[in-house]
């Protein structure tokens, strides 16, 4: 064997070695998004697990009031629970059917171009920082509210759910755009071909066929309502309260969690350690959500190709 | 018979100007909501505002310590989110394709994508803040914001190495080039304008959460400027926040134009990104 050939086997074994090792690197970047999960996950389980040995699990799930920072405590999650699913109720009576019909619009009325512009333009309304729509709903919102709701307290469900609602009319909209756009032409041909007008061809015909990527829409805008902290940190109070009334102040999880952060709790403490056990409530919740979104998802990808 | 078709007609007709006000009322209040922090906000910047510290008194104070703050963190946030997340496509892209480990990542990716931010911040404080020991410091916020942005970086960056033809890859491979080399040197190139888009993009989004810096502890007064990454720092919306959860009058003027400074700063950003995005096409096509 003469030594050129040797050099050169050699320089091929070390670029191997080379193109391996870049490939362990790259690996290791996919692989830096699970310890992510696995991090949230674990400093989650941690802190609650010590929560949860100072009170009883009955304590959080069967009591009805929330008062952990008083000097009576009481640790039902339920106000809370009930503050996160008032807020974001409100944001999807207004956000699906505002969403539904613009994607409507988009896909079935509005000329191409038209449809290029719009959509990107209605999606700056989820990059607006959501800290300025908690700003919204306290100067502008609720004061506009209170001359018609002339009871309606400064702080309140109403107007922190009505901005979440805007801020996620986009999400809807653009998700189940992209599922009704994909319905195929002859869809709509061949109930145009039956007699069917528009409005029964888009009713009957094309929204059935997209439903399942417009439930994965809806589902991940409740999953972001429901994870929505600024807007109801600044608007809707700290109050935590087990009422349906969104007239009144009231607290939600994620608000919880900002309420403590911004105070003065000392760590290790019982009081600090509530936050994580709320954290892991709202992370089980907003996880299992974007789960059957995205199972739902697929499903309407694998069915419109 | 026709009176029939005319009420249909009708009822249609009915329908996309529904369906166009669902489109319209949106970007309505848009306008408004952007023309009311204006008209609030725009009086009260001044050079003063811009370069003065935080104050009692809301008429002297000022936004410097929050705009530097801000700006530090992205910074530092983009340089540690660009290359793990361009690692992270590329390996999803170029090599796992098929593989377990990638089709697990991808899962997780999206499911991390839909993770509120606030987690995130729960996330920063028990990993960066207190088991790293980094305290409430830039660094231990900006690490926190790139976990946050990662799945977005990831996602865009994917999707412009997928805008390279594979017959670019296959000219490579002919050529003798390995892998890597195919890819450092005609895959990257080709894709890097979308891949700086994205990233700045998402940047650009980074530097209005406020959730996960309320979470890990920022400052919300603070009278220095941040001189490393182990500083303790405040940023633009957690000025704003101390700002608008103040009863005077006087602190929420001071709020809307915070909150005037913090859009215009993201709509250079999003140009800056389109700007970039159409120089470098040009010139590698």
């Amino acid at each position: 064997m003469s030594d050129a050939t040797v050099r050169s086997t050699k320089t091929r074994r070390g670029a191997g070695l080379g193109e391996r090792a870049i490939e362990l690197f790259l690996g290791a970047c996919g692989v830096l998004s699970l310890f992510t999960t696995a991090g949230i996950i674990a400093v989650l389980a941690f802190e609650t697990w010590a929560f949860f040995r100072e009170v009883p699990l009955s304590a959080f799930f069967f009591d009805t009031e929330w008062t952990p920072l008083f000097a009576d405590k009481h640790f039902g999650i339920w106000p809370l629970l009930a503050g996160t699913f008032l807020t974001s109720a409100i944001a999807i009576v207004l956000a699906l059917p505002a969403g539904l019909l613009a994607a409507i619009y988009l896909s079935e009325f509005a000329s191409a171009r038209m449809r290029r512009v719009l959509k990107p333009a209605l999606e700056l309304l989820a990059g607006v920082p959501t800290l300025v729509y908690g700003y919204f709903a306290l100067v502008l919102v609720t004061p506009l509210l209170q001359r018609v709701i002339p009871d309606l307290s400064g702080f309140n469900a109403l107007s922190s759910g009505i901005c979440i609602g805007i801020m996620i009319i986009p999400m809807i909209s653009s998700l189940s755009e992209d599922a009704i756009y994909a319905v195929p032409n002859t869809l709509r041909e061949g109930a145009y071909a039956l007699g069917a007008g528009r409005l029964a061809t888009i009713f009957r015909v094309v929204l059935p066929a997209a439903a399942s990527g417009i439930a994965a829409a809806l589902i991940l805008a409740v999953s972001r309502a429901v994870g929505e902290t600024m807007i109801v940190a600044i608007a809707a109070g700290q109050q935590p309260r087990l009422t349906l009334d969104p007239r009144v102040p009231i607290e939600t999880m994620t608000a919880y969690i900002v309420q403590v952060s911004m105070g003065d709790t000392p760590a290790d403490t019982l009081e600090y350690r509530t936050i994580f056990a709320v954290a892991a409530m709202l992370f089980v919740v907003t996880f299992a959500m974007n789960l059957v979104s995205h199972r739902l998802a697929r499903r309407f990808r694998v069915a419109s190709t | 018979m026709l009176t029939s078709t005319r009420r249909r007609l009708l009822r249609e007709r009915l329908f996309v100007g529904l369906c166009a006000s669902a489109v319209v009322i949106p970007l309505l209040v848009l306008a408004l909501l952007v023309g009311h922090v204006a008209l609030a906000g725009l009086g009260r910047i001044d050079w003063a505002f811009l370069s003065g510290y935080p104050s009692r008194r809301a008429a002297t104070a000022g936004i410097l310590p929050a705009m530097v703050g801000s700006l530090y963190m992205i910074a530092i946030t983009a340089a540690l989110a660009l290359p793990v997340g361009v690692g992270a496509a590329i390996f999803l892209e170029e090599y796992g394709a098929r593989s377990r480990l990638a089709a697990i990542i991808e899962v997780n990716i999206a499911n991390l994508a839909g993770v509120p931010s606030i987690i995130y911040g729960m996330l920063g404080l028990g990993v960066f803040v207190r088991l790293m020991g980094f305290g409430r410091t830039l660094i231990a916020g900006a690490a926190t914001m790139a976990l946050l942005v990662l799945p977005v970086v990831i996602v865009s960056s994917r999707e412009a190495l997928r805008t390279v033809p594979y017959a670019m890859r296959e000219a490579c491979f002919g050529l003798g080039a390995t892998k890597w080399q195919a890819i450092r040197q005609v895959v990257l190139p080709m894709a890097a304008p979308g891949i700086l888009t994205g990233t700045i993009l998402a940047v650009a989004r980074a530097i209005g959460e406020t959730a996960p810096l309320v979470v890990i502890g920022a400052l919300a007064y603070v009278t220095f400027l941040p001189t490393s990454p182990t500083s303790q720092f405040t940023a633009l919306p957690m000025q704003i926040l101390n700002w608008v959860s103040r009863p005077q009058e006087a602190f929420v003027v001071n709020a809307a134009a915070g909150i005037v400074v913090l859009l215009i700063t993201m709509l250079v950003l999003n140009l800056a990104a389109i700007l970039l995005r159409n120089r470098l096409q040009k010139r590698v096509y």
